[in-house]
């Protein structure tokens, strides 16, 4: 379960660094907004030679991308996808026109360079008005298409209203790239809490996230790694109660009903869903280890 | 590569896990290194310096490198930047 995808600035070397240390879930190494233009080339080059080099552990890895207007766009990606990247972050998606662009120039450079075909997936940065219309249709665009990830500082540009902390004003677009998101089977991925040393305010504004649906949030900021994490961890009681849910659930099923009754409430499918996807974050969330989940059994 | 034009070229900075890259056009191939762990990394620095000159078919040229305690991996794309930038190979800027 990816609940975290910290942003490091591709051209600074001890941030890719840090990377290696630092509790994300996902790493997106920046290639768009944190390098100055001049430094294109050389945030390419460092990005792909980190990529190569620097053992990650089992940490996802995307790459941001250039938007498709950039000349260099298909540098960027030839780069980062021999040099292993697995996701490629494409910013202001537009609809599905954007993403078939990218879609075709991966199958090229795929083909070309031995690997199997669609091996790199794409998570879809949504940030402006168009983009939240066009959402579904962007997601269900391409096979590749991970998740669907809210810009909000951009899409408050983009609609002319100041970005708050409370988020009020993106609460409408939230909902819908959920909407989206479920609709079309893919991970939604929350807008970034701009204030860095508002770890409070992180943790807030995830669990409200978290609360709507969200998979996880993006992160322009490592301290915000902890309360991110935090917002994404059950309690011990609704891990106890999923846990109970889960083999109530496998009794029934054996002896053939489809619903059964745990402490005087019904207990059937939607429940059962919620409960696995407590049971996911208590997983990602260390709570749970395989053996620990066998011993509660 | 050195049958196009060698022009004075830079990659890299000076500040701490990184390192500045400075390519001037010469004559005869001259690599300097200035590093704070040249004792203990200078001979694996300067073997990975000259695999990325070869692979690039570097013959000539002024390199000098400013290390301030980068990872291979660093010097290794610091060096690739500023030798693409010396052949006006890359465009840099905002195409």
């Amino acid at each position: 379960m990816k609940r975290s995808y910290l942003f490091l600035p591709g051209n600074q070397p001890t941030m890719l660094q840090n990377g290696a240390v630092l509790p994300a879930d996902v790493l997106i190494f920046d290639l768009e907004d944190s390098v100055a233009p001049a430094e294109k080339d050389a945030a390419r080059e460092l990005v792909a030679s980190a990529l190569r080099s620097i053992d990650y552990g089992r940490r996802g890895l995307a790459v941001r991308i250039n938007d498709l207007e950039k000349l260099y766009v298909k540098k960027d990606l030839e780069a980062v996808v021999t040099a292993g990247a697995r996701s490629v972050m494409v910013p202001k998606v537009n609809g599905a026109r954007t993403l078939h662009h990218v879609a075709v120039m991966l199958d090229l450079i795929e083909e070309e360079c031995g690997i199997e075909k669609g091996r790199t997936k794409v998570i879809a940065l949504i940030e402006t008005a168009l983009g939240i219309e066009k959402a579904f249709e962007a997601a269900m665009s391409t096979p590749r298409v991970e998740a669907l990830a809210l810009g909000g500082e951009d899409l408050c540009a983009d609609l002319g209203c100041p970005r708050t902390k409370e988020g009020t004003e993106i609460f409408y677009s939230r909902s819908r790239l959920l909407l989206a998101a479920r609709a079309a089977g893919v991970d939604a991925v929350d807008t970034p809490f701009t204030d860095a040393r508002d770890e409070e305010g992180c943790y807030a504004d995830t669990v409200y996230a978290r609360d709507l649906g969200f998979d996880g949030k993006l992160s322009i900021s490592p301290h915000h790694l902890r309360p991110i994490h935090r917002a994404f961890t059950p309690t011990e009681e609704a891990v106890a109660f999923a846990l109970e849910v889960v083999d109530a659930m496998e009794r029934a099923k054996r002896e053939g009903r489809g619903a059964v009754s745990l402490r005087g409430k019904m207990i059937d499918l939607p429940v059962l869903r919620q409960a696995e996807r407590t049971l996911e974050l208590a997983r990602a969330s260390g709570m749970l280890t395989a053996e620990t989940e066998g011993a509660s059994l | 590569m050195n049958s196009k034009q060698m022009k004075r070229a830079r990659a890299g900075t000076l500040e701490s896990g990184d390192v500045l890259v400075t390519i001037e056009p010469a004559d005869a191939l001259e690599i300097k290194l200035y590093s704070p762990v040249i004792n203990q990394f200078g001979d694996a620095i300067m073997r990975s310096v000259r695999e990325v000159v070869e692979s690039f078919g570097v013959t000539s040229g002024t390199i000098s490198l400013e290390d301030q305690g980068a990872l291979d991996c660093t010097i290794r794309a610091r060096l690739a930047t500023a030798i693409r930038r010396s052949f006006e190979e890359e465009e840099g800027v905002d195409a």
